[in-house]
């Protein structure tokens, strides 16, 4: 089995570049579970966001890399007051009807994300834009939002006070443009093949529900020219199990993930395919602290993250490249200076000593242990962590551990309430390279902050950190954010997220990043 | 019960009963196939219940140095292995049987309940009566009730107890369409018309003298429909609605270790072969017991 | 025969709305909302969501409203894939589940048809003993279990069909999904057709015919194939009821844009709209199924043509 099988995958290899050859080239992509829309604005999961980045583009884009360079807009200034910034669009760019794209395309899209009354999931993440917060309360009108544009081709955008991270915001689908004619003549079925019109490298072509959605390039785009590849067909796969046989029969050439209980199986055999790379997200339990017994229990909580050994999390139950958080923020994410929790580093005697210690001193012993209820949604990964984290805690600390799984609706609205939670599974993947993206979700007014953590003094560090211009100062009001969440513990920081999917040897021009965005205007075939 | 009922119960059951059953038992020890099934069954539902004190695990403990160790792990004593959080698998078979057979078992006894009591009242009615009721279980055959029970299951999350319930909710319609049937035919013999002639209550008739006469037919159906039973769970198992871990069932562990078919075989043949062994001897105990109990072969 | 055609019609308005309250109401008194997400949306914007598709109305207007827009065939807007109606996802559903869920039952109509006449005639011999013991291994094992075994046999290992999707829907794509759909069905036809066919050969117009020195291929065919299927016809409608469900499975393993799989998707996002529209469809088909299964029936036995 073991040498058959590189070999029967090498020869379907052969057989397939063989056959591209004549063929239009067609790259196709698992991209996970359903995609729900693909109206930008309204997109909220990651496998829409993939295919949404081929059809549309932003005022600013990425390289490979993910590192930001001009899109839709060919330069930009920022006012020396840095709260006005100034785009001038390219004279080129152009709708996939031929169309060109112009400032009051993007001036409506803003609008659009930004009016309550399209249900926007995202447009939060305009408000560091000036007036956008009271437009998405819906105090003020769309049209009040401080959006302009100057001429066809100039668009200002003016913010609420200097945000570092703003350009970085701009190449998230709730900023892209919308083609209005289009909008106008189908409504709520514009998205539709046939009747969606986009800026980006590629048009849609057909979208089968449950199925795939086929993309092919987009004539008009600006850089056609060094567009490469003709087709793409984002594959719904949903199950990773049946994901990764199709991947082995050659029916993909690119995953959205790996099952975990494969990771040992595609080192052996599939080494070169196997690509990794860190992934701007955390894996984490949160205590609900409005309940006991973890309200006002520092110590309890402690014990308690400190006997979750997660080396054994990383490598044993997941074992695909995943990296033990200790600190909050993920590793890599730009302009923050990490600040550890005292116990990184530790051994697991130390670290195992210590939580003993706590947990008696905070009353707990044999014959009276803490009762510990951990709530997860259905997942199979998530199963298999919160089962591990439970024995842990039991067999190290003689915890009463009960596990209990909702499915995910259910599980958020739980999580919400906080009437009956008591630890939680979590994660949070970033939406924008900025620390910001990780610390504001525990501030005591955020929507997520289902641990109910209010602590002053941290709304404080991070409120003056999201409006301060200084880089150096704002680096370090953030650390100092991180260091108080890693001395409160309001949530258990247990790994952060990588990006691990395989790719067919033939796929090249892309390379690993950390927000996982991949454009396919980049890629080659051979 | 006064004396001139007795007198019918046994006379009822005197001459047809006690023959029946004795002959019935025969063909069925006679049944090969049967006969061992019997057998298996029993070993089965005793290491089951008795096997786990043989191991020194526990369903539920991790041995994180021990992630999916194959079988045989002798001097581990994970006679079947672990599963991919080091748990062993010999015990979690045996658990998660304790789990599928109780589901069986409970989720046929609510759907015999139910199905006894209807079919039984419907056919011994008759009439308008009947047509109505029966017209009700036509209704209620259109329902695609698979869909309902996992609506029941994402509404109320997964309680044991409910899966009893919606399992055993969908199934009680057979055994009511097959009582009535049994019933209609039984009525209208003599025992039954003397007991009515006396003047015993309705109700009574029903419990004394139809029911016991429907035995034979009721036992085939349940031994027919604990094995489905038992693969309604795992299709909840498949779709994340089963039981809540750290607890498992067959369904369950043979879900689980479907999917890992290729890296960890033997996390699915254990419990996959007891699963299907289980369901076998069912099936063949089911099918002897028709045989044995069909008036029509003898 | 009229008569009992215009009865089944006239029950199957009852059944529908039951189905119909039963769906609506469980949906609703599940937990969470459609517009339920992980970053909680301003209220201000639930608000406005929950207005343009009526959720803040009382529940019976509704329950009222979608009835209204069913009967003239509206299903509404789909919550959880806001592109699309209901209609629409249903009609592009449609096709692949009836061409996987009717090919699962031809399929298993004429291999376990074929395997029970076989069983039959060589009642008590080898190939009986084969034939059954396939077909309880069939009854024993989850579908969850062959569809993967399928797939690495046929499409990881020998690389002859595909391990997953839809691309044209044709034979390729159809043949593994198919199969494991259909062997569990085929497995319960192979043993209902062999009791049914036992019994009719050890009846005496059987004997007759035999003795009468008739071939047995004409006794088989002529004679006793037809009063032998009548037990296999009344278990149609349960096989489908079976097919349907198990096409869930099947639709979600081997990625198949199916109907089965939108609803549970649809009921585990709290797709209103979408949920009902498959619980309506499919309960019409059933409907529909048994309702043609005793016409069937009517046809094949005289007893119930002469009532």
């Amino acid at each position: 089995m073991k040498s058959i099988l590189p070999r029967l995958l090498a020869s379907v290899l052969v057989f397939c570049t063989l056959t591209a050859s004549a063929a239009p080239q067609i790259l196709r992509k698992g991209n996970g579970p359903e995609v729900e829309t693909l109206d930008p604005h309204k997109a909220e999961g990651v496998s829409a966001a993939n295919v949404l980045r081929d059809l549309y583009e932003g005022l600013i884009t990425e390289r490979p890399d993910a590192t930001l360079t001009a899109g839709a807009a060919e330069s930009w200034t920022l006012s020396d007051d840095r709260l006005t910034y100034t785009f001038t669009l390219r004279r080129d760019a152009k709708w996939s009807n031929g169309d060109p794209v112009t400032a009051e395309d993007f001036v409506a899209g803003l609008r659009r994300s930004a009016d309550p009354a399209t249900g926007s999931n995202y447009s939060q993440i305009l408000a560091p834009i000036a007036n956008a917060e009271a437009v998405i309360e819906g105090k003020l009108p769309p049209d009040q939002l401080a959006v302009t544009a100057v001429d066809p081709h100039t668009l200002t955008i003016r913010l609420k006070g200097p945000t570092a991270y703003f350009l970085g915001l701009l190449v998230h689908s709730s900023t892209y443009p919308i083609h209005r004619a289009s909008l106008a003549k189908f409504g709520t079925a514009f998205a539709q093949p046939g009747n969606l019109v986009t800026n980006g490298a590629y048009r849609l072509v057909q979208r089968v529900v449950q199925s795939h959605i086929l993309l092919e390039r987009n004539p008009y785009y600006w850089d056609n020219a060094h567009t490469s590849i003709d087709q793409v067909q984002y594959l719904n796969t949903e199950d990773l199990n049946s994901e990764f046989k199709r991947f082995r029969a050659g029916e993909l050439d690119w995953t959205y993930e790996v099952p975990a209980s494969q990771g040992a199986w595609i080192r052996a055999n599939l080494p070169e395919m196997y690509k990794v790379h860190t992934y701007l997200g955390v894996y984490y339990y949160g205590f609900n602290v409005t309940r006991p017994p973890f309200k006002d229990n520092p110590k309890l909580r402690r014990a308690l993250t400190l006997a979750i050994d997660r080396k054994i999390i990383c490598e044993k139950v997941q074992g695909l490249g995943e990296q033990p958080a200790d600190s909050w923020v993920p590793p890599g994410t730009i302009g923050h200076r990490t600040a550890k929790a005292q116990w990184s580093g530790w051994n697991r005697e130390q670290s195992l000593a210590e939580a003993r210690r706590l947990y008696k001193e905070a009353g707990y012993s044999e014959e009276n242990p803490a009762r510990v209820e951990i709530l997860y949604n259905t997942h199979e990964n998530h199963k298999k962590v919160a089962t591990a984290i439970a024995a842990m805690w039991k067999q190290w600390l003689g915890v009463d551990a009960v596990l209990v799984n909702e499915e995910w609706k259910v599980y958020l609205q739980t999580r919400r309430l906080k009437a009956r939670t008591e630890v939680f599974r979590a994660g949070w993947i970033g939406d924008y390279n900025d620390a910001n993206s990780f610390l504001e979700i525990l501030h005591s007014k955020h929507g997520l902050n289902d641990q109910g953590y209010s602590n002053p003094r941290y709304d404080e560090l991070i409120e003056k950190a999201a409006v301060e211009g200084d880089p150096a100062v704002r680096e370090q009001l953030q650390h100092d954010a991180e260091a108080l969440l890693m001395e409160d513990l309001p949530v258990i920081p247990i790994y952060f997220y990588v990006t691990k999917r395989l790719v067919s040897p033939r796929v090249t021009g892309w390379e690993g990043n950390i927000m996982d965005h991949h454009h396919t205007r980049y890629m080659r075939l051979q | 019960m006064n004396k001139v009922e007795t007198a019918l119960a046994v006379a009822a059951a005197a001459p047809v009963g006690r023959s029946l059953w004795a002959d019935a038992r025969r063909r069925l020890f006679a049944n090969r196939a049967a006969l061992l099934s019997i057998v298996v069954l029993v070993l089965m539902v005793l290491l089951i219940v008795l096997g786990p004190m043989f191991s020194p695990w526990t369903y539920d403990y991790i041995d994180f140095d021990g992630i999916w160790r194959a079988p045989p792990q002798t001097e581990g004593m994970h006679f079947f292995g672990t599963d991919q959080l080091g748990r062993d698998l010999f015990v979690r078979t045996l658990v998660g049987g304790r789990i599928s057979l109780m589901v069986g078992i409970v989720a046929t006894l609510v759907s015999l309940l139910i199905g006894v009591a209807y079919g039984a009242t419907a056919g011994y009615f008759g009439g308008r009566i009947d047509g109505l009721m029966m017209r009700g279980v036509d209704i209620l055959y259109a329902l695609p009730f698979m869909f309902l029970v996992i609506l029941l299951m994402v509404v109320f999350g997964r309680h044991l107890v409910l899966i009893f319930v919606a399992i055993g909710a969908i199934n009680w319609l057979d055994m009511a369409r097959i009582v009535r049937g049994q019933t209609l035919a039984l009525k209208n013999r003599e025992f039954v018309m003397a007991a009515r002639a006396s003047g015993v209550s309705n109700g009574r008739i029903i419990r004394r003298h139809i029911i016991p006469n429907l035995l034979g037919v009721v036992m085939v159906y349940v031994t027919l429909t604990i094995p489905q039973v038992i693969l309604v769970e795992s299709f909840l198992s498949f779709l994340g609605l089963g039981v809540q871990e750290p607890a498992t069932s067959w369904g369950a562990l043979v879900n689980e270790g479907a999917r890992d078919m290729d890296a960890a075989p033997w996390a699915l043949i254990f419990p996959a072969t007891f699963l299907a062994v289980t369901l076998f001897c069912f099936n063949f105990i089911g099918d002897g017991l028709r045989d044995a109990l069909d008036p029509k072969d003898r | 025969m009229l008569r009992l055609a215009l009865l089944r019609f006239a029950s199957a308005v009852p059944t529908l709305l039951l189905l119909l309250v039963l769906a609506f109401f469980m949906m609703r008194a599940a937990p969470g909302g459609p517009f339920d997400t992980e970053r909680s949306l301003p209220p201000e914007i639930l608000a406005k969501l929950e207005q343009a598709y009526h959720l803040d109305e009382p529940l019976w207007k509704q329950f009222a409203r979608y009835i209204g827009g069913a009967v003239q065939g509206d299903l509404g807007p789909s919550f959880q894939y806001s592109d699309f109606t209901v209609n629409q996802l249903i009609l592009q559903g449609l096709p692949v589940s009836l061409r996987v869920g009717l090919g699962a039952m031809v399929l298993a109509l004429f291999v376990g048809c074929a395997a029970g006449i076989v069983a039959a005639l060589r009642h008590n011999r080898f190939s009986d003993y084969a034939v059954m013991t396939l077909a309880m291994t069939g009854m024993s094992i989850p579908v969850f279990v062959i569809a993967p075994l399928l797939i690495l046999l046929f499409a990881v290992t020998l690389g002859w069909l595909p391990a997953g999707g839809w691309q044209d829907g044709g034979l390729r794509d159809m043949a593994l999904p198919v199969v494991a759909l259909a062997l569990p069905q085929i497995a319960i036809l192979a043993r209902l057709m062999r009791g049914s066919m036992i019994e009719v050969l050890n009846s005496n117009y059987i004997r007759t015919a035999r003795a009468k020195g008739l071939a047995t291929r004409t006794v088989i065919l002529r004679h006793a194939l037809r009063p032998a299927l009548m037990p296999v016809l009344s278990y149609l409608g349960p096989a489908s009821a079976g097919i349907i469900t198990g096409s869930v499975v099947i639709e979600q393993i081997f990625g198949i844009p199916g109907i089965g799989r939108y609803f549970v998707q649809a009921a585990l996002n709290r797709d209103y709209t979408l949920v009902m529209g498959v619980v309506v469809f499919y309960g019409t088909l059933i409907i529909l199924f048994n309702f043609l299964v005793d016409m069937l029936y009517g046809v094949l036995d005289p007893r119930v043509r002469a009532e």
